[in-house]
């Protein structure tokens, strides 16, 4: 082979603009392909001869690569990178080649050529529109067995990758004056407008290099230089500038509320060997105050039977494989078209000597230009001609044309057939914008209409044809004075929407409006006679639009059709809406940054580290890394809690109850407010006590509840659920701002300020006593429920007299740093002493002994301090608080309300489920009328039996009474007890 | 993602530093313990939940971390007045207008011509 | 054992000790330890308070007051983050004014990421909704604001220097969300 040949027989010499030295290797379906540096899947492939890329979703048809842009729906591949990376669905239209990148084909089986689900193309009467809704309707019973494994079997392109995503992703958040979507003729001379007024201006355009439709259009003159030139001059000029940011291979994805944009940079896909630490892509979220769309538009097919054979192409397309590529599409090239533009493609291909089987242009009327052209360059042109059909099993052979009206029909031998039906402005971000569209009746297109935000649209996606007009308008748009003069060759005309002749209405036609997902005209009749009147309808019946390139191509044909079968104006049909994202986007890309260990926060306390050294279990609570058991060598989970729960009731234990939510209240008038806020009176409590606090919604129910501290008259130390310490502060001061900010008093979290060491047990002031200084903690001076600010190993220190295990207790609070420190030395003489260091598990059991309970746990948002056995905390003398009224509605003080009682199994060996069902009579028909359920449920080793707590209807009433718990296998007999299980006197708290 | 003017930073800034807090204007009864059942159903439980103009709450709780009270249409999102908690309703002139011409075109139904309420 | 909790001083573990690492245009270093207040107080205090702080504290958003390496960030309209580097009597100070206040001591409760270089707001935009540019944020400038998933206090000590003031056990995230902006802002525009 000569080394011309190497890069692909179709390479047409002196065309494109990639460096022929410059060559990169490929393999597709297992075969080495050498390509250009600058090409993408789908320009190398076609360069060597390559039409048939995949197989059609739902027909299993042979499908080629239609487009040369994001808008492509046929070509979809399957790409590695590496061993590692792999991603389907990627279009061969967008994917730039690089050396060592394979690519294969999906949806076929065994292979590309061969493929059995082809037969599905024979049985194609079956599965028309709405096939799905009527099939699988019954039996019921098939669905899980029959219908579901089918409809997943089929449902879907390509196979999504098991592994780990290897690639990280990069999050950015901008803001600029004037951002621009597109850098076609019309972005960049609003960019460069606009960068003259000092704006700061991001410019973004999906394609590798800036020049929009330039990439086609070789016939366009800016400035006396040629377009694609001028185009990348300009952008060497907008780089340079300090106050504009170009960002190529990056798609505006959304245009959201308030100037917010969401981008899509593909950073390294187009990278043989990319640098360690670059991302896969990065994505930026942009606030502009103003918004330039200029986003250019897409090319229509021609809807005629079998227009979707390997080798059928959008005229656009197969010029900008020639002029950027350097690649022609055939040899013998016919043309189908009723848009002035696709003579242009003609005309290109001619000149670099591919040959134009003919014309058939749909109208009487084209352009006398670019007839006149094709004229001089000798190609027949058949006007007021279609093509109804085409042959050629995996790529086009040839082509039927008939003249409209006639009968005679005749075939054309080709082996590749370019097409225009015009162009659709691409209004995508417009009407993500929320903007109006309005039908444009002479031209066939919805256009911007009405503004909700400030945006604005300049060029193609404007209807802005003329190129003079185009820079005028970008010119305005970007608020400068600059002076860009354009022209072009040919003024383009016509354009339609719809089936052309030839596409039906004989059934067995198959003429494609959605390439990706299968649907013809035909389909769209079918619904339209089914009842489906409204676009939105006929759009999830058909599917029509529904795939990934969101109908890009699609949508005005459709439209077209359903409006011509409902005898209806286009406006009144209405158009689908446009939604975000604009092309498919990455999990990775809207994930960034948040994986792995930035995935959430991992919050550690001050003795995190010095917990996992002495062997600790961690469980997540919220974002805590909370202490769960303390196992010893050999000991599983339950063996170490049993041995933490008995040497805390024998000895003593040292417990890290740091992450325990902490507000400090401070003002003269923090009593007052925290009497408002909790359902106990504060005002009552002397400084240097605590009290048990429990805190209501204005419904009655429980919020959360701790104990509060009162340190000074005017400053109380609250204490909040580890889970519930944001939305306590949340909730108090929406009271405090927004009802009562008569108040004076403050609130400020202190949760993080203290390192909380909780030593409990009868040893307990044995263990702190010699690190405590300027306070007598004897059981006289400091008795239960006190608290004092001291000194403890040197440092101010907050001590709490108080207890969640029923035994002598203590709580000392340090600052934060001090914390490892003051926990060693405690840890130190603790150990001496016999204690043990305890986790939550522990801490969960000695609670439930004692009867606490745990708020979110034992409660759930339904219910009362009442109900919770805790009426006793409610003020009766109070004449406010939040949920002073709630707590009176009927349905609160009703009987029968479930109350929190305690369970005993009667096998005292069997540990209930958290959640279980509790019934009175387990022999009654189903459904079963349920009292309740269990709340919590451990082993107690302190009581040699288990224990529960349970929310039963009417529960207090019913102590002593037999419940059962119905599980899967047995019915478990419980025992309705009270919720007190140890030290029932309670005479331990005091020792 | 909405970019919400605080009139205590007098600056906008984005959704992310923001919760939503709820209709405003709602007072909570100063003699909420004596409030018939009916009063309180028509206090915490029920919400206009209005198409259109909407007066309610926001909490900067990530910026300055005050509550204020905004004004938004709730089919366009666009916030046409925030303002501090302690001020009343703030009327907004256009909306008001809005409001009123389409008030004087109701169109007239049965129930207003013949049944009960006439 | 009993002697040994009256003679030993307890010493103070930082939460982001030896944390370092940026990239070729961000450096991120934690800052040294510092007393912090967290003051509240009504508008007519303001001036007894500054003149016992002394530091004027600032009453214009998102501005914050440097003197002498006591530094008053105004981050709501009665809410004041004072950060003494050299360790001052803040709590004293704010009692001696005599006048109506909350302080409260939040030495412990955060701790401050020092971003510096050219990329600083690139890396912090990384996980930061603000503009940052020098003309809506300029030095000197300080708000309350998120930081991917966490809340942070941002100020701005020069126009490439940053102070991320942040709750302790939300530090290591930051500190790496600020490791992975540093290292994109290092390769991008």
């Amino acid at each position: 082979m000569s080394s011309s040949s190497n890069i692909g027989a179709f390479r047409i010499k002196g065309a494109g603009r990639h460096t022929p030295a410059r060559t990169a290797r490929f393999t597709f379906d297992g075969k080495t392909y050498t390509a250009l540096e600058g090409d993408t899947v789908a320009s190398a492939l076609l360069a060597h001869g390559v039409h048939l890329v995949g197989r059609s979703f739902k027909y299993h048809r042979p499908r080629g690569i239609l487009s040369a842009g994001p808008e492509e729906p046929n070509a979809l591949l399957d790409v590695s990178w590496d061993s590692a990376r792999r991603q389907p669905n990627v279009r061969a239209t967008v994917q730039e080649v690089f050396d060592g990148v394979k690519i294969a084909s999906q949806n076929r089986w065994p292979s590309l050529k061969h493929d059995i689900g082809a037969f599905n193309d024979m049985l194609s009467p079956f599965f028309a529109a709405g096939f799905y809704y009527k099939t699988f309707m019954w039996p019921k019973e098939a669905w899980a067995k029959i219908y579901e494994p089918f409809i997943r079997r089929a449902a879907g392109l390509g196979e999504a990758p098991k592994e780990e995503d290897p690639d990280h992703y990069a999050n950015r958040f901008a803001h600029c004056d004037v951002l621009i979507a597109g850098a076609g003729v019309a972005g960049l001379t609003t960019a460069l407008s606009a960068a003259a007024t000092g704006a700061t201006v991001i410019l973004v355009d999906e394609q590798p290099e800036v020049g929009g439709a330039l990439h086609h259009d070789a016939a366009t003159t800016i400035d006396g230089q040629n377009g694609y030139d001028w185009a990348q001059d300009a952008a060497a000029r907008l780089k340079a500038m300090p106050n504009v940011t170009l960002l190529t291979r990056t798609t505006v994805f959304g245009y959201y509320n308030h100037g917010f944009l969401g981008l899509v940079e593909r950073v390294t896909d187009h990278l043989a060997r990319p640098g360690r630490n670059l991302p896969r892509e990065r994505l930026w979220q942009v606030r502009a105050k103003r918004v330039v769309i200029a986003t250019g538009a897409i090319e229509r097919h021609m809807v005629f039977s079998n227009n979707d054979r390997p080798g059928i192409m959008l005229a656009s397309a197969a010029r900008s494989f020639l002029n950027h590529h350097g690649v022609a599409l055939g040899r013998n090239v016919g043309v189908y078209t009723a848009h002035d533009s696709a003579y242009e493609a003609a005309f290109d291909l001619k000149r670099a000597g591919v040959s134009i089987a003919a014309i058939v242009d749909n109208r009487t009327d084209p352009g006398e230009a670019v007839l006149a052209e094709a004229r001089a360059l000798g190609i027949d042109v058949l006007t007021g001609h279609s093509v109804t059909d085409t042959s050629g099993r995996l790529r086009v052979a040839s082509m039927t044309v008939v003249r409209n009206g006639g009968a005679n029909a005749r075939k054309i031998k080709i082996d590749a057939l370019i097409m225009s039906a015009g162009w659709t402005p691409s209004v995508h971000l417009f009407s993500q914008s929320r903007g109006k569209l309005r039908f444009d009746e002479a031209n066939q297109r919805f256009l911007p209409h009405i503004y909700t935000q400030n945006c604005v649209s300049v060029g193609g996606c404007n209807g802005t044809d003329d190129i003079a007009d185009l820079v005028g308008e970008a010119i305005a748009a970007g608020g400068g004075s600059i002076a860009v003069t354009a022209e072009n060759r040919f003024e383009w005309t016509g354009g339609m929407i719809g089936a052309a002749e030839g596409a039906g209405p004989d059934t067995a036609v198959k003429a494609f409006v959605d390439f990706q997902h299968d649907v013809t005209a035909k389909d769209i009749r079918l619904a339209v006679r089914e009842g489906m009147h409204s676009i939105e309808h006929i759009k999830r019946f058909t599917t029509n639009g529904m795939a990934s390139d969101q109908g890009k191509l699609s949508n005005m044909h459709g439209l077209a059709i359903a409006a011509e079968v409902l005898d209806r104006p286009i406006p009144q049909v209405g158009l689908t809406t446009f939604r975000a994202p604009y092309t498919p986007v990455t999990y990775g890309a809207l994930v960034a940054h948040s994986r792995g260990e930035l995935f959430d926060p991992a919050r550690k306390t001050p003795m995190h580290a010095l917990e996992a050294q002495a062997g600790a279990e961690f469980e997540d609570v919220g974002n805590w890394k909370r202490a769960w058991y303390f196992p010893r060598r050999g000991e599983d989970m339950h063996a170490a809690v049993n041995r933490e729960c008995r040497t805390v009731r024998d000895v003593g234990g040292v417990f890290d109850a740091s992450t325990l939510g902490k507000i400090e209240v401070v003002g003269p008038d923090a009593a007052q407010f925290l009497n408002l806020l909790y359902t106990n009176a504060w005002d009552t409590l002397k400084p240097g006590k605590s009290r048990y606090g429990i805190m209501t919604r204005e419904d009655g129910f429980i919020y959360d509840d701790g104990v509060v501290g009162r340190l000074a008259e005017d400053r109380f130390h609250v204490t909040t659920t580890t889970g519930g310490a944001p939305r306590v502060l949340h909730h108090m001061e929406d009271y405090l701002q927004t009802e009562f900010p008569h108040l004076k008093v403050w609130l400020t979290s202190t949760t993080e300020q203290w390192a909380v060491i909780a030593v409990q047990g009868p040893k307990a002031r044995e263990i702190i006593q010699p690190f405590v200084e300027g306070l007598d903690i004897s059981n006289e001076a400091f008795p239960h429920m006190s608290v004092a600010e001291c000194s403890v190993m040197g440092v101010p220190a907050r001590l709490f007299r108080m207890s969640f295990t029923g035994e002598l207790g203590f709580e000392v609070n340090v600052p934060a740093d001090y914390g490892p420190d003051v926990w060693k030395a405690i840890w130190e003489r603790a150990q001496g002493i016999g204690a043990c260091l305890y986790g939550t598990e522990t801490m969960h059991v000695l609670r439930a002994e004692k009867g606490y309970i745990i708020v979110g746990q034992d409660t759930d948002g339904t219910v009362t301090p009442d109900d919770a056995g805790l009426s006793w905390a409610v003020s009766k003398k109070k004449t406010d608080f939040v949920g002073i009224r709630g707590l009176k509605r009927p349905d609160l003080v009703r009987d029968g309300r479930k109350q929190l009682v305690g369970l005993m199994t009667r096998d005292p060996t069997l540990v209930l489920e958290e959640g279980a069902q509790i019934v009175a009579d387990p022999n009654q028909p189903k459904p079963m009328t349920m009292l309740g359920h269990v709340t919590s449920a451990y082993w107690s080793e302190n009581c040699g039996r288990s224990i529960a707590f349970a929310l039963v209807a009417g529960g207090r009433a019913r102590m002593g009474e037999t419940l059962y718990v119905p599980m899967k296998e047995t019915t478990i007999a419980v025992e309705v007890t009270d919720l007190v299980f140890f030290d029932k006197e309670g005479g331990r708290i005091h020792g | 993602m909405l970019l919400i003017h605080c009139p205590y930073c007098e600056e906008d800034r984005s959704e992310l530093e923001f919760r939503w807090g709820g209709e405003a204007h709602i007072a909570r009864p100063e003699n909420i313990a004596a409030i018939s059942d009916e009063e309180f159903t028509e206090f915490f439980f029920l919400r206009n939940n209005e198409k259109g103009l909407t007066y309610e709450r926001w909490r900067h709780i990530h910026g300055c971390g005050r509550f204020f009270n905004a004004a938004r249409d709730t089919v366009s999102d666009k916030f046409l007045l925030t303002y501090k908690a302690d001020l009343p309703k703030q009327p907004i002139a256009a909306v008001e207008e809005a409001l009123a011409a389409a008030q004087d075109k109701v169109v007239e139904t049965w129930e207003q011509t013949e049944g009960d309420a006439r | 054992m009993a002697e040994l909790g009256s003679h030993h001083l307890a010493t103070r573990t930082l939460p982001l000790a030896g944390h370092h690492g940026g990239s070729s245009v961000v450096r991120l270093e934690a800052a040294p330890p510092a007393a912090r207040l967290s003051l509240r107080a009504r508008a007519e205090d303001v001036a007894a308070l500054s003149a016992s702080l002394g530091i004027s504290l600032p009453v214009k958003p998102k501005t914050s007051v440097c003197v002498n390496g006591r530094t008053a960030l105004w981050l709501g309209p009665d809410e004041w983050l004072v950060i003494d580097e050299d360790h001052g009597g803040l709590l004293q100070a704010a009692t001696d004014s005599g006048v109506l206040h909350s302080a409260t001591d939040v030495s412990h409760r955060n701790t401050a990421i020092l971003v510096s270089g050219p990329g600083a707001a690139a890396a912090i935009n990384g996980g930061c909704p603000q503009d940052l540019s020098l003309a809506v944020f300029p030095v000197g400038a300080c708000s309350r604001t998120l930081f991917g998933k966490v809340e942070i206090v941002l100020l701005r000590t020069a126009e490439d220097a940053f102070r991320v003031e942040v709750w302790r056990s939300f530090s290591d995230y930051a500190f790496g969300l600020l490791a992975a902006g540093a290292q994109d802002a290092a390769l991008s525009a």
